[in-house]
């Protein structure tokens, strides 16, 4: 795992998730601004998957390898669906879904972390 | 990033149990019923014999989620009833199996969803299920 590159992401994505979390308590949909942004965050975490994935092959495989890759699909469809479920619910709970999101991420960034850092040597 | 604001309608009452929050739920149970479903599974495949309870209260759990969400997902009368015996099942659980996790250490060496109370979940599994409940109660169909 690549150490900045996931501190960006948990970063941004936090960020993220303040400004949805106003958007939501001012009861505003989502607007394109906030689906791309959402976007973004979810390119940014493809990258970082797309690193971790390389690593698989060419360093120290993790010891819960499987709970690594799992994490890894889990990961990088994250941001994809919460743009797809925002988008089906043009209310404030919109906001709201990539909120969660955005607050999600982070912990996932985090465990993909700490999966990484134990290898099975 | 000038949206126009838009009024707050009033929620049709014959709106789907899935939309508004209830779609915001829909997430948030769709990541437990997949991260307690996955992690039963991996627990279960690879080193079952070491805490056989705490593996098939995860798989169980897990199970209740993927109802939960399924419920919410199916709406109309079938889904509600669904969602609202799964997130009944989800209280009694998380309050069972968090205060035995708790009182009992031994039984559980390994961690599932509801040991104490959610608190490796950030207690989301103890709050979830009550606003479930109010959430399915607002959308009681009158």
């Amino acid at each position: 795992m690549n150490g900045p590159l996931s501190i960006a992401t948990i970063v941004v994505a936090l960020v993220l998730a303040v400004w949805y979390l106003v958007r939501t308590a001012l009861d505003r949909p989502p607007g394109n601004l906030d689906l791309w942004a959402m976007l973004g965050l979810g390119a940014l975490v493809a990258v970082l998957v797309v690193v971790a994935v390389v690593g698989l092959f060419v360093g120290d495989r993790p010891a819960e390898w499987t709970t690594f890759v799992g994490y890894l699909i889990t990961t990088v469809g994250f941001a994809p669906v919460a743009v797809y479920l925002a988008r089906l619910e043009p209310t404030r709970w919109g906001s709201l879904i990539l909120g969660v999101a955005a607050l999600t991420l982070p912990v996932l960034v985090l465990r993909l972390q700490q999966l990484a850092e134990v290898t099975g040597g | 990033m000038a949206d126009p604001p838009t009024p707050a309608p009033a929620r049709p009452r014959d709106a789907a149990l899935g939309s508004g929050l209830g779609r915001v739920l829909l997430l948030v149970y769709g990541i437990f019923a997949l991260s307690a479903s996955a992690r039963a599974l991996v627990q279960i495949a690879t080193h079952f014999s070491e805490a056989p309870l705490a593996y098939l209260l995860s798989a169980f759990a897990g199970l209740v989620y993927l109802a939960a969400t399924a419920g919410l997902a199916l709406g109309g009368a079938r889904g509600r009833l669904i969602a609202l015996t799964s997130c009944t099942i989800e209280l009694l659980g998380v309050l069972i199996v968090g205060t035995l996790s708790i009182a009992d250490a031994v039984a559980f060496p390994d961690d599932t969803v509801w040991s104490h109370y959610g608190s490796g979940y950030g207690y989301v599994p103890l709050v979830l299920p009550f606003i479930g409940l109010w959430w399915l109660r607002h959308n009681r169909p009158r």
